[in-house]
């Protein structure tokens, strides 16, 4: 299975008339589509760091986005979100969609759209806040009724952090050690229930042991969530990953500058077995980036 | 230190080596820049010291003869009979109205800058002139105090009185507050506010519970610098129309009424007995700037205890 077909714009249907926002992809095999992206290009001010980004991402799989260093794949990770859009500069092209919802439509809210896409950032990012209020934070801001002390016990459980923890909850989440902070992160992110988890580069700035954790608990999470992951560490993406995107870059001999783009998206035994680009092979064995 | 391991080479090799590795142990370039920079450290102090000593020489014998009655007198002719109380209320009075006007308004503009006006052309000309503002000469900030809040503005605040000299310093100060408070904002890490808008928070949300509560010791730190500018400025308050010489006034320090009566305030009255040429005033001028030195040094102690505060909140 490599690409899936372009979807077909429809427009307002009689009988139940469609925004125009929603576009319907066709009948796809399962599992089903979440993520749908159609000849995106991101630019900073006139400069286009990736473009032509063709990918779909399904439900309940970890989808990994590989390549090398200015390669453009945080920069698409970031238009699932609508993260870009804090970056004054950044302008996205082509279609984005969120189960078949334009995201980049004039009425969608992004941070109605964060709250169902969760990101996981590089470096741990706790909020200079207590492990409790590190967690209850996102269901606080989004109004979420309910015992706020089970809420938080579910999203630490599930990140695997709860029995570390139980006993200092009210301790600051800056104190926990690196590989904790992250859980903390992912902890964070999950008390939203959002139904994607985005992760960039998670364990870039973690050792070994910490990173075996967090890909333990991506097994374990993925039959509620579904994950795309940025990596530098290509075997990361092959234990972990039900599909890999390839990303790499072309210079641009007249303006010296580099964009990214996407080779190759394929099932990940298929990535680092036989691609079906030369560029992809070229990486995955190593000869390359 | 004897040698008691020989390396590669034999005892020769780890001779040189040890020569090498042991000369040129002195910077001599290094230590004399050190000693530069020191000298200039020392002469700051040395100033300051020979400052202070020279004030509380001068003054600290009226403290010791009448330190009450200076403290609670009012401006007077005479030497042995006048105080600075008037003169303490004024300037308590004009930083109240400083930084109840200059800090929510500095502070909005600073966190409008950094956190929600998109980085342009525009909002680099207005960062440019707010910096140009704060070297604008506080005489000029007399002059517009003088024109707008004592003439024009008379119905509102009454001429010249705490009103208008307080406004005129909160204005002075302001570009002050801006700068210090954008400073403080800039400092925030962008992956604090990522991680906020990352699950979902609206930049309101991320700036109230999280931008700001970071930012807050440098701002507060800031605040407190541009007030103790404010309450040392006596140029413009002169020009508005501060008192020297007599104030009939008796109000207590927190009595409303003063707001709209005539006033004075400690640097304009520093500045009065200074050049009064008659007996015992110099004594009294250096008493009186014992006294706002005092106020200053409070107000940063004042300071540098919030600030340690909210830091601890902070981590």
């Amino acid at each position: 299975m490599v690409m899936t077909a372009k979807p077909v714009e429809c427009g307002p249907v009689e009988e139940i008339s469609l925004p125009s926002s929603i576009v319907v992809t066709p009948a796809a095999p399962l599992p089903k589509v979440v993520f749908g992206a159609r000849d995106v290009s991101v630019y900073y001010g006139d400069f286009r760091a990736v473009r032509d980004v063709n990918v779909d991402v399904y439900e309940h799989q970890i989808t990994a986005f590989i390549g090398p260093s200015g390669c453009g794949k945080t920069t698409v990770l970031r238009c699932f979100n609508r993260m870009n859009d804090l970056i004054d500069a950044a302008r996205v092209e082509g279609s984005v969609t969120y189960r078949g919802v334009d995201l980049y439509h004039r009425d969608v809210n992004p941070v109605e759209v964060r709250r169902r896409i969760g990101m996981v950032f590089q470096k741990p990012n706790p909020f200079p806040k207590s492990i409790y209020e590190n967690v209850a934070y996102g269901p606080k801001v989004a109004g979420i009724k309910g015992n706020m002390d089970d809420i938080v016990e579910k999203a630490l459980r599930s990140a695997g952090l709860w029995d570390e923890v139980k006993s200092r909850l009210k301790v600051s989440g800056m104190s926990l050690s690196g590989g904790q902070q992250q859980r903390l992160c992912i902890a964070r992110a999950i008390a939203t229930e959002p139904e994607v988890l985005l992760m960039d580069e998670p364990c870039s700035a973690l050792d070994p042991i910490a990173t075996a954790r967090i890909e333990d608990l991506m097994q374990q999470i993925k039959n509620e969530f579904t994950i795309v992951i940025v990596t530098h560490n290509m075997q990361q993406a092959a234990r972990v990953s039900d599909r890999t995107a390839f990303f790499t870059t072309e210079v641009n001999s007249e303006s010296d500058t580099r964009t990214g783009l996407l080779v190759e998206v394929d099932e990940t035994d298929k990535i680092f077995s036989k691609p079906s680009d030369e560029r992809t092979e070229n990486y995955v064995t190593g000869r390359f980036g | 230190m004897p040698l008691t391991t020989l390396g590669v080479g034999g005892r020769e090799a780890t001779e040189r080596i040890d020569r090498q590795i042991k000369s040129g142990r002195i910077d001599f370039g290094g230590r004399m820049f050190a000693a530069m920079l020191f000298s200039s450290l020392a002469l700051a102090l040395l100033v300051l010291v020979v400052l202070f000593a020279d004030v509380f020489g001068a003054g600290i014998g009226v403290f010791t003869t009448r330190a009450e009655s200076f403290l609670s007198g009012g401006l007077r002719t005479k030497a042995d009979s006048a105080g600075v109380f008037q003169a303490i209320r004024g300037t308590f009075w004009i930083a109240v109205f400083t930084v109840v006007l200059a800090f929510p308004i500095g502070v909005a503009t600073a966190v409008y800058l950094e956190e929600y006006a998109h980085k342009g052309r525009l909002t680099r000309f207005l960062d440019l002139n707010i910096r140009n503002l704060a070297g604008v000469p506080s005489i000029v900030y007399g002059i517009l105090g003088l024109t707008i809040f004592v003439k024009h503005l008379k119905s509102f605040t009454g001429g010249a009185t705490p009103i208008s000299a307080g406004i005129t310093l909160a204005i002075l100060v302001l570009p002050i507050v801006i700068i210090t408070s954008a400073e403080a904002l800039r400092a925030v890490p962008g992956t604090l506010r990522e991680a906020g808008f990352g699950v979902g928070a609206t930049r309101w949300e991320v700036c109230r519970t999280l931008v700001l509560p970071y930012a807050l010791p440098g701002i507060i730190t800031g605040t407190v610098l541009a007030l103790a500018r404010a309450i040392g400025e006596a140029a413009p308050i002169l020009l508005i129309g501060a008192v020297t010489g007599l104030l009939p006034g008796q109000e207590g320090l927190l009595d409303p009424s003063q707001l709209t009566e005539r006033f004075t305030a400690l640097p304009v009255v520093i500045a009065d007995w200074a050049r009064t040429p008659r007996a015992g005033f110099d004594e009294l001028a250096a008493a009186a700037i014992i006294v706002m030195l005092v106020l200053v040094m409070a107000m940063n102690t004042f300071a540098i205890i919030l600030r340690s505060h909210f830091e601890r909140k902070r981590n």
